[in-house]
This record gives structure tokens, sequence and C-alpha cells, in this order.
């Protein structure tokens, strides 16, 4: 019944765009309906998946169809967790979409936005039914080449076209090693089934060669550091209801293609969990420290998803160490923080793309030095944005606070372990610690530089706020923040059953995640916390302590204006100089000489470590080599023609007797 | 029966080099329509008795190859206005005699190519593949657009003579689909060329480097 549900579900994104393709452009009505469409998709795929994870268990449900094994399809608690998220952001970000890129506004590519939208969330929705390889082969390249579609929507802009580029490259890797990948599970399991395989059945060279290959298809889709290279554009030039199911949604695809290919091997390595682990923690320090360099609050926003993605690893990194060395502890909290933090991101994360869509839509800037001051004209854009920026700073009484907490108490656990040697997942901490205050600082700056202080521009002091069908994702995606964040003792009932599958009872005794953590005592500090702060807000506007009609950062000038005031950059320099080794700025520093200097000023950019200073160098190298092969492409059709003409007489010449002619030769 | 296919396609052979030999394309588009009439006369002698399939066969690629093709290009050649092929990459001497080392290199080496013991003439795989090769030396060094489809005619008869060897086994559908493959690309490519001369002002397909990327 539930897989019923869910596959109505994915039929339902798949036909959404139909309405707004066929429905004159000019009217509102055809996106109307294909937004329907997509929010009775999102009841019956969210209905299913929780039918899913919450009821006891059922059998796989099967299709008769003898050649790929009689299962194509199936559900379990693993795929129905990740399938919350697909629907929810499916069914909010087309809402958004009504106020954000109605098709009248945007006749060129409004109706492929729709049309596209569905079938990226079909392909997700495929993706996590799969029980086939074949089926998780067709689920992952909808995703990825609806994906690639949503990405290069604008494509008249010359920055989305490179971005959509770099993604398809990106994602063609990927696909090509994940058959690969299930090329090396046919032939060491004997069939394409995602099934669990016994003990022995894999020798340690292909359990190693599965590994790599999964890390390389899935780290490229979920953006782990050093593969991260295709993500930062990818999400800054794409609307933002892509950006956010994007970051939100898709990313997370690759955590569920690991934790699913994992599940299936029954003893991992030590290593693979160390190796994890420091991955993990390598993109949620330099995620974090690229995201406080950018000027871009959507390229700062996706550099802020390879953080997370860092923190998701460090938590699966944990997990898999506990399988391996037998701590069902550090199971339960790894993959209890790994998952939580899968759904936490995808709302804060979808919440505050939502919000830079809304600052994007008043101001047309996706410069954070051109805004400022929003928060008088957008109130809710910016009570919104604080939420989700507090969510994902991990800081108390939201949910980003939650997992992250399951995080150190997981790290904490390995302390005194077999000694020095055992304990070494413990340094993970500090890194995680170092990421939250990163954070911390970034969000500052946003939040600071974009809805305080003055406008900078025109453009900013004209914004009005956004309209309630992009307001009301926003607030839903904040009630849930704060739900999860408030009563966290609610989710561990969704996280037990999927640890329980992930992790099935062997050897060892495996504690409930309640038992490990104090959660009902974390909800009761964070409620109190949440009183605390509405009670200091009420008081203060009760006492009118705030003296209206001052200048904001007048700072007791006689004509403050609005150069005056922080810049965003200025207010990170400090903390990109930190970084410096790894960031390599490139700062264009004023000019400043004698004692009354002209007028100057200062620029400063990060490029991508990765894409601009490895992968771009490297090509152009190999493009650089290659040119010779272009003096063959002279465009003239006798030139080709005469190329075929050798190639047939190179294959006549296949049929020379050469062996009869050196016999008849040597006979003479 | 097995004289006549072969005094055939040495007519065949000879009416090559004489494609290859004459600059005015009026004239090419003659030679290759009694090429292919001739061709269509071939399915007829390798039966030994003829059937209705073979006849229906014979009928249509002597309408299209000798008549309706040639109509197409002829019609195609007055609108666009020129008469001769002026400066061939090789010159036309040179390349009726490049034809004909061709020719006899290939008749030459054909016993050594075999395969064709229960053929019904022993000519058939030389006449073929010269005649390829002839097809290939009339698209390689020939520059006005409709050379070029005479060229690919050429090179389409040389693959037909090469297809009696398996008379047997190709059914008739096939062998009308491939006739009208041939018609229907001949009737665009004349109608292309056309567009191509209002474009360029000119039948030069060297015009066309200015789309290269």
């Amino acid at each position: 019944m539930p897989l019923q549900l869910i596959l109505a579900g994915i039929l339902a994104a798949l036909c959404s765009g139909l309405p707004s393709l066929v429905l004159p452009k000019s009217s509102a009505w055809g996106q109307r309906l294909s937004v329907l469409m997509m929010l009775a998709s999102g009841a019956m795929g969210l209905l299913g998946a929780g039918i899913a994870l919450f009821a006891p268990p059922f059998p796989d449900l099967g299709f008769p169809w003898p050649q790929a094994g009689n299962s194509l399809l199936g559900l379990d608690p693993l795929s129905a967790f990740f399938l919350f998220p697909v629907f929810l952001i499916g069914a909010l970000g087309s809402v958004y979409g009504l106020g954000y890129w109605p098709i009248p506004r945007h006749r060129e590519n409004g109706a492929s936005l729709q049309l596209f939208w569905g079938f990226l969330v079909a392909g997700l929705g495929l993706l996590l039914v799969a029980r086939h390889g074949m089926a998780f082969l067709l689920g992952w390249e909808i995703m990825a080449l609806s994906a690639f579609f949503l990405v290069a929507l604008q494509d008249r802009q010359a920055e989305s076209r490179k971005a959509s580029l770099v993604y398809l490259m990106a994602t063609h890797v990927a696909t090509l090693a994940l058959f690969g990948l299930l090329v090396l599970w046919r032939a060491s399991t004997g069939s394409f089934l995602l099934n669990p395989v016994g003990g022995d059945v894999l020798g340690l060279a292909a359990m190693n060669a599965i590994f790599v290959l999964a890390l390389l298809v899935f780290g490229l889709k979920a953006g782990m550091m050093p593969l991260h290279f295709w993500l930062p554009m990818a999400h800054a030039s794409a609307p933002s209801q892509v950006s956010a199911i994007l970051s939100g949604v898709v990313l997370k695809m690759g955590i569920y293609g690991l934790l699913r290919f994992l599940s299936l091997i029954p003893s991992p390595p030590t290593s693979w969990g160390a190796i994890i682990l420091a991955l993990g923690a390598l993109s949620g320090v330099l995620g974090v420290a690229f995201a406080i360099a950018q000027h871009d609050l959507k390229r700062l926003l996706a550099y802020h998803s390879v953080e997370n993605i860092g923190i998701i690893l460090m938590g699966l990194g944990l997990a898999m160490l506990g399988r391996s060395l037998e701590r069902p502890d550090w199971v339960v909290l790894g993959l209890g923080a790994c998952l939580l933090h899968v759904w936490n991101h995808s709302l804060f994360k979808s919440l505050l793309f939502f919000g830079a869509g809304s600052v994007v839509h008043a101001t047309g800037s996706r410069q954070i030095e051109e805004q400022g001051g929003l928060a008088k004209a957008m109130p809710w854009t910016s009570l919104f944005f604080l939420i989700g920026a507090i969510a994902i700073c991990g800081l108390p009484p939201l949910n980003g606070f939650v997992s992250e907490f399951l995080v150190y108490m997981g790290l904490f656990r390995s302390l005194g372990f077999e000694g020095a040697r055992g304990s070494a997942a413990v340094i993970a901490a500090p890194a995680l610690a170092l990421i939250g205050a990163l954070a911390l600082a970034c969000f500052v700056k946003v939040q600071g530089t974009v809805f305080l202080g003055l406008p900078r521009t025109a453009r900013a002091g004209r914004a009005t706020e956004s309209p309630p069908s992009m307001l009301a994702p926003m607030a839903l995606l904040a009630a849930l923040c704060a739900l999860i964040g408030l009563a966290p003792a609610l989710v561990s009932r969704a996280l037990d059953p999927v640890i329980a599958l992930w992790a099935p009872e062997g050897a060892f005794r495996r504690p409930d995640l309640a038992s490990l953590v104090p959660l009902g005592a974390i909800g009761t500090m964070s409620r109190f916390l949440l009183a605390a702060a509405l009670a200091t807000v009420l008081g203060s506007a009760l006492l009118r302590r705030v003296r209206r009609g001052v200048g904001t950062w007048d700072c007791g000038y006689a004509r403050p204006t609005a150069r005056m005031q922080y810049t965003a950059s200025s207010f990170a320099a400090s903390i990109v100089d930190m970084f410096a080794f790894a960031l390599r700025p490139r700062v264009r520093g004023p000019l400043i000489f004698g004692h009354f200097p002209g007028p100057t000023g200062m620029h400063g950019e990060v490029d991508d470590a990765i894409l601009d200073r490895g992968i771009i160098p490297a090509m152009r190298g190999v493009g650089h080599w290659s040119d010779w092969l272009k003096r063959f492409q002279r465009g003239l059709i006798q030139h080709y023609m005469l190329y075929i003409l050798i190639a047939v007489l190179a294959l006549l010449c296949t049929l020379i007797p050469f062996g009869e002619i050196l016999a008849f030769l040597s006979s003479r | 029966m097995i004289e006549l296919l072969n005094a055939l396609l040495v007519i065949v052979l000879v009416l090559n080099l004489f494609a290859l030999g004459n600059s005015r394309i009026l004239s090419v588009i003659r030679i290759v329509a009694v090429q292919g009439a001739l061709l269509g006369v071939i399915p007829l002698l390798v039966h030994e008795r003829i059937t209705t399939p073979a006849l229906i066969a014979a009928v249509a690629a002597i309408g299209l190859k000798g008549i309706a093709i040639p109509a197409i290009m002829i019609r195609s050649l007055r609108a666009a206005e020129i008469k001769r092929e002026v400066e061939p990459l090789v010159g036309l001497l040179p390349s009726i005699i490049l034809g004909a080392l061709a020719t006899a290199v290939v008749l030459l080496f054909s016993r050594k190519l075999g395969a064709a013991s229960e053929a019904a003439s022993n000519m058939i795989i030389p006449a073929s593949i010269s005649t390829v090769l002839v097809g290939f030396i009339l698209l390689i060094t020939r520059f006005k657009a409709l050379s070029q489809v005479l060229g690919y005619l050429v090179l389409e008869n040389g693959i037909f003579i090469f297809g009696m060897l398996l008379i047997e086994a190709i059914p008739l559908v096939v062998e009308m689909g491939l006739l009208l493959d041939l018609f229907v690309g001949i009737f665009v490519i004349s109608i292309i060329t056309n567009h191509i001369n209002q474009a360029f002002s000119s039948m030069d397909t060297r015009e066309l480097v200015s789309l290269k990327e």
C-alpha cells in the first residue's frame, strides 16, 4: 500500500509539468494546475513514506518481471526516510515558484522549469525505491539530467551556461563510475539486485574497489570536498527553488547511495570509517572557510552545503567505525546524527535558499555587498532567514543543534577506547567546533550585511516584501526547523527503524537512540531558551528602549552615509586571512600614498580551489596539446571523404594475404 | 548470359572513366544515368528466370536512376546556371589515369579477395570495388555541389553491383527501401544545393568551410 502511494506520487510529479506546457503562457492557470499536481504528489508521497517508516515492517513489493529478478522496486525505512525531503521540498518548491518564477513573466523558460521540476522529483523518487541496479541507474540519470536542464534554464546568460556545463561533466563522470560500480557489483555478487551479501562472498580487493567507486560516484553527487567543484556555480546560477532542491535533496542522494551500498556490505574494514570521517572533517572546515570568503549570497549558501555534507559524513564515518570495531553506541549515535542532519539540512538549507531567492526577487542582485537594511522592508523574509541561519549554525533552540549534538556525543564516546589509537576519532570534535564557530561568523556577516544597516544601493532601498506564495513555504520550513529543535524526542522514533535496518542486531545488542542521548532534556532546554528569548524581545518592545528615528550605524557622526557601514568583505577579512593558505584570496588592495590620498578602492576574490586552480588549468593543458588534432577538421567535405576512403582502403588491406606472399617470396 | 553480364559490367567500368574525364556537369549526369539504367538490367540477367519481384526491382531501378534522378539533377543544374566543373582538385586527365589505375589494381587483386566462387560472374567484385573507388575519387576531387551528388551516385552504383552477389539473400523490400532512400537523398540534396547557391551565390562546397566551428 505505501509503495503504491509513493508510485502514484512519482507519477503525479512526472506529469505535473504538462498543464504548464499545454495551457497558454499568458495565463497563470497552467502553473497553478502544475502546483496542485505537485501538492497532490507531495501529499501521497509523504503519506506513503510515513506509513513505511512508522508502520510495522512489510515485505518488499515486487513486480512480476523475471528478467529483473522479480523485484524492481521496494520500500524500506531507509528509502522512506529519504523520501520525506524529496516530496516535501518538491511540493513546497513548486508553491514557491508561483511567486518567484511565474510563467506569465517568464514565458521563455517558466514551463520548462515546471516540466523538469516534476521530472526531477519523479527521478528522485524512483532512485529511492529502486531495488535493482538498472532501476537505480534509471532514477539516477533522470535525476541528474533534469537537474542539468534546471541549472541550464537561463541559458542566455554565459554564467549559467558555464555552470551547467561543469555540472554536466561532473554528473557524467559520476554516472560513468556508477556504471563501473554496478558492473562490479554484478560481477562479484552475481546479480544486479541491491540485497545484502553474506560475509565472505566479496573478496577484500572487490570490496575496496566497490568502496572507492562508491565514494567517487556518491561523493561527486554529494559535493564532498575534493569533488565539490561543480556545486557552487550550479547552485548560484539556478533559480532559487532549484538551488533549494539541489542543495536540500539532490546532494542527499549521494549520502543515500553511500548508506545504501555500505549497508549491503556486512563487515567493512576500519579504514573505510576513518577515510569517511577525515573527508567529512575536511569538507566541513574548508567548506565553511570558502563560504565566508564569498560575495555572492547563493554561492555562499552553496559552500555551506559542502560544510553540512561534511558534518553528515562525519556522522557516517563514526557509524562505520563503530560497525568495524563493534561499538553499537557509536553506530547508533553516528548514524542518528548523519540521518537527522540529512533531514535538518534539507529543511534549513531550503529555507535559506528560499530566503535568498526572496532577496534576489526584491533587489535583483545576488551580491551581498549590494544589499542592506532589508529587515525594514522585508520583515518576514528577514525573520525566516534568521531562523534558518540560527539552525544552520547549530545553535540551541533549533534543529541544527540536535544533530550536531549527536555528533559530539558520538565522538566523545570514542575517548578512552583501546587507548590512544581508538580515540583518534575524537580529534574530529574540535573540527566540528571550528565548523560551528566559522558558520556563526559567516551568518553574522550575511544577516548583518543583507538585512541590517542601511541600503547600499538604490535598488535595495526600493525593495518590497515577497508575495505570500513565497513566504508560506518558508514559514512551514521554519516551523519544522523549530519543531525538531523543540521536541527532538519525536524524531528519534523516525530514526530508530532506519538505524535498525542499517545495522541489524548481530553479535551485539544495539541500544536505542533515546537511551543514549537525553533528547527530552534537550527539548526542555530549547523550549526554555526560546521562552527566554521571546520574553527579552517582548520586554524590550514593551519598554520602548529602542529610539526610533536614528540612523543605523551613525556612530555619532554628523552626516553618516550608507558607505560608512562595515562591508561584508571587511567583516570577513580577518577570517579569510587566517585561512589564506587554503583560500588563496586575490586582493587588489587600496593604494594609499601621501597625507591626502585620492579616492581608492579594495576588492578581494576567492576562486574555487579545485575548479579554478586545478581542473580548468589542467583541461586547458589537455586542450592545448590536442590542438594539433584540429588540423584534421578542415570543414571540407572532400577531406572527410578522403578520410573515409583511407579507412576503407586500410580495411581492404587486411584482406591482402601477406602470409602467402611472404611464403611465396621465401620459397623463391 | 554470363557473357552478356560481363559485357555490361565492362561498359559500366568504361562509363566510370568517362564520368571522371568529363568536365561538363550535364554530360556527367547523363553518363551516370546510363550507368544506372544499365545496372538496373543486371538483376534480370543474374536470375535464371525472370520473376515478378526481380522485374519490379529492375523497373524501379531503371526508372529512378535512369530517369527520375537525372531529371531532378538537370532541373537543379538549370536553376543554378552553371555548366562546368572548373579547376577540380586533380585535373581531368590525371583523375582518369587514377581511376584506370584503381580499376587495374582491383582487377589484378580480385582473385586474392576470393569469396565469390558461387557468384554469377567473376567480374562482379572487381567491378563493384572499382566503381566505389571511382565514386570516392569524384567525391574527393570535385568541388561543385552537383558533382558531389554525382560522386555519391557512382558510389551507390558500386554498392548496388556488390549487392548482386547477395541477390538471393536480399528481399525485395530491402532493395526498394534502398532505392527510396537514394531517391529521397538526391531529392533533398538537390533542394539544399539550390539553397547553398542562393546563400553563398556559388555552388562551391568549399564555401561551406565558413560554417566550420
